[in-house]
């Protein structure tokens, strides 16, 4: 823990040493679960930790503990000069809302919400096109034929993940089964490991044998469960496969690092611009994860299917039903 | 009794200013253990929390919501029913404020909207109450127990209501359509300037005013009406209030109304002083730190009032001092609110006996 915070006074100091050298003034809105989430938020942690690595532009963080906190925040970030302000994720859109009005000259960007602003750029993602890539490959990795999802909190977004992941899974095996769980209804869910494990393991006493986890920090319980009984579990927004090698069947990789990266630098040349991004499979922006630690439970046969499913979402000959644009799950 | 000797300033002022300091000190060490300066923190805290307009506005703000379930604790206290449900019952008195508001907000002017939605959060929240109190009443359910769960309850009716019914249409979070501004309570900055005043852009809304009526009305309830004293004796020695001819599980079930509705005020805060839309997890643990207020102020109205102001300017503070300096992260400011709490509610006996013993020597010599 020392380290960590010997860096950070560290980081202090170089923040403002190059406050003046800088052309761009960046900060960062986390949301509530925080940013050592180990997923979404991390996420975006580890693409501006990168960012300053590369260009020696600090960025300032904020982390917000409730509703006030996070119009506060960005308020208090936007008078102070500070732009662009990135606002992770979909539970601050209407606090970005009110304040991007108030302040037209300061350039926001919301990750995972949109807003219709001249200064606010939305970058959202085909997180359904990633879902059903591995639900595919659940599919694939099963000898029950049954599978599992568990969700953080139980709101559209969530419904998305699980959405494509049953129309993956489906796609592979059209009878297979596929049992969903949310985890609870309130921002807690996001974070609650032990909940997290207890319906992971009730999932597999009901024969499933993957279980795709797209509850957060939620997740952690997720996998360790499937450690303990020998089953396999997939990760969620961020590359979790090192968090238990050997029973990590992939990630899902939402790409929020390199779009928070990618924020930065564009505004670092001045093409930072407002408006809607929309990152999928053809950009990378969603993703499964193939590393050292989940070589080992990919079949050169699977790895095949996979690349061929993904290049058929890319072209559109698969197409997959976006749980957002009806609210259902109808395919 | 021994303690009505010992001077009143003793034991409301004296007493918890040196739990806080105390807490404070413990604090300046966790500061320390950090590698950070226990004054330039307290400094932003202190400035965060009073130090300019915007600040004491948010502080006022957090108090706002503090005193409704302050108060909401404390008068179930009083009867001697631990009401730990004030998170739901504040949730769903949201929840009626703003159903009233999406109902009217373009048909009716504020004038006519802002009674209706006062009375409709209180009876949202009186009546999420109600049922603990029934059960406690005439089944026997333990009151904490059921509060707590209700809680739950709350929590899954809003998320299952926000997702499926209100959420607005084409938008990615679950939250309702915004107001109309005629469904505004106005801002207290926006009340002041006409009058030449800047106080700063603050979410301190008309609400704090009818925080401060609901404690005269507290104050009056519970120590001049017939129903108040039935109520305290009751709390007191309910086997006493029986043989005495009051109706205990009557009392139970009015006083849990009172409560809950006092606890659903918050919505009248949040939702339609600050949000201006219907919005998920908007208590943000008001309830919670409602118990820790009702402690602290002693269950007396000025005591709250002042306990949450505390709290108040220890979350403001505390988001100030977070920011200013990021190794301090929030987690830490928790930590300084736990040791108040810890301090002025769990150790409050530590320095009282021996405290209240010296003066009550110098009063005897």
């Amino acid at each position: 823990m020392k380290g960590v915070f010997l860096a950070s006074a560290t980081a202090l100091a170089m923040a403002v040493s190059s406050a003046y050298a800088a052309d761009i003034k960046p900060a960062v809105v986390y949301d509530q679960a925080g940013k050592f989430d180990k997923s979404f938020n991390e996420g975006v942690y580890n693409g501006i930790t990168k960012f300053t690595e590369d260009t020696g532009i600090e960025v300032r963080e904020s982390e917000p503990k409730n509703e006030a906190q996070v119009e506060q925040n960005l308020r208090r970030l936007a008078k102070r000069g500070y732009s662009p302000i990135v606002a992770v994720g979909f539970t601050m859109m209407s606090a970005v809302q009110k304040v991007a009005q108030d302040f037209p000259d300061v350039q926001f960007t919301i990750i995972d919400a949109v807003i219709d602003l001249p200064n606010v750029q939305s970058i959202v993602f085909k997180e359904h096109e990633g879902s059903f890539l591995v639900g595919a490959l659940a599919a694939m990795a099963s000898k029950t034929d049954t599978v599992g999802f568990v969700g953080g909190m139980d709101i559209p977004l969530i419904r998305k993940f699980g959405c494509g992941y049953e129309q993956g899974a489906k796609f592979i095996t059209p009878n297979a089964t596929v049992i969903q769980n949310m985890t609870g209804s309130t921002g807690a869910a996001f974070n609650d490991p032990t909940k997290g494990s207890e319906l992971a393991k009730s999932q597999f006493s009901k024969g499933a044998d993957v279980v795709f986890a797209a509850a957060g920090g939620t997740g952690i319980g997720v996998y360790q469960a499937a450690k303990d009984e020998g089953k396999l579990a997939i990760g969620v927004d961020s590359n979790q496969n090192h968090i238990q090698p050997g029973t990590m069947l992939t990630s899902m990789v939402k790409r929020v690092d390199s779009a928070a990266y990618k924020v930065f630098e564009e505004a670092n040349t001045g093409e930072w611009k407002p408006g809607l991004e929309v990152l999928g499979l053809s950009d990378g922006g969603v993703d499964w994860a193939l590393d050292d630690n989940n070589k080992g439970l990919i079949t050169a046969d699977m790895k095949a299917k996979m690349d061929d499913v993904k290049a058929k979402i890319i072209s559109g000959e698969i197409s997959v039903h976006d749980y957002m644009s009806d609210s259902t799950c109808n395919y | 009794m021994s303690q009505a000797k010992v001077p009143a300033w003793v034991s409301v002022g004296l007493i918890p200013l040196l739990n806080i300091l105390l807490a404070f000190l413990v604090s300046g060490l966790v500061f320390l253990a950090i590698g950070e300066d226990p004054i330039e923190a307290a400094g932003y805290l202190v400035y965060g929390a009073f130090g300019y307009d915007e600040g004491i506005g948010y502080t006022l703000y957090y108090a706002t919501n503090l005193i409704f379930t302050g108060l909401a604790v404390s008068v179930a206290f009083k009867a001697g029913l631990f009401n730990i449900g004030g998170e739901g019952q504040a949730y769903i008195g949201g929840l009626g404020v703003g159903l009233l508001c999406l109902w009217f907000d373009s048909s009716l002017p504020l004038l006519v909207i802002a009674p209706l939605a006062i009375i409709g959060g209180a009876l949202f929240g009186a009546a999420w109450a109600y049922i603990p109190a029934y059960l406690q009443a005439r089944r026997g359910s333990h009151i904490v127990i059921t509060t707590i769960m209700f809680n739950f309850i709350a929590s899954s009716l809003m998320v299952y209501l926000m997702v499926n019914w209100l959420k607005a249409e084409g938008v990615m979070s679950p939250i309702s359509r915004t107001f109309e501004e005629s469904a505004w309570l106005p801002y207290m900055h926006d009340i002041f300037a006409p009058f030449g005043f800047d106080i700063g852009d603050s979410p301190l809304n008309l609400a704090f005013v009818l925080a401060l009526l609901c404690c005269v009305f507290y104050w009056a309830l519970v120590w001049h009406t017939r129903w108040g004293y039935q109520l305290r004796t009751v709390g007191t020695n309910p086997t006493a209030a029986q043989y005495a001819g009051i109706d205990n599980a009557k009392v139970t079930i009015w006083v849990m109304l009172i409560s809950g509705g006092l606890a659903g005020l918050v919505g009248v805060n949040e939702i339609m002083g600050v949000n201006h839309n219907l919005l998920l997890n908007f208590t943000a643990g008001y309830g919670f730190a409602g118990i820790a207020v009702a402690l602290m102020g002693r269950n007396h109205p000025i005591g709250i009032v002042l306990a949450a102001m505390l709290f108040g300017a220890l979350y403001q503070g505390g988001a100030e001092l977070s920011f200013e300096i990021p190794t301090i992260t929030p987690e830490i400011v928790v930590v300084i609110q736990g040791l108040v709490i810890l301090f002025s509610g769990a150790l409050e006996n530590m320095f009282k006996g021996k405290i209240e013993g010296l003066f009550l020597r110098k009063a005897a010599a």
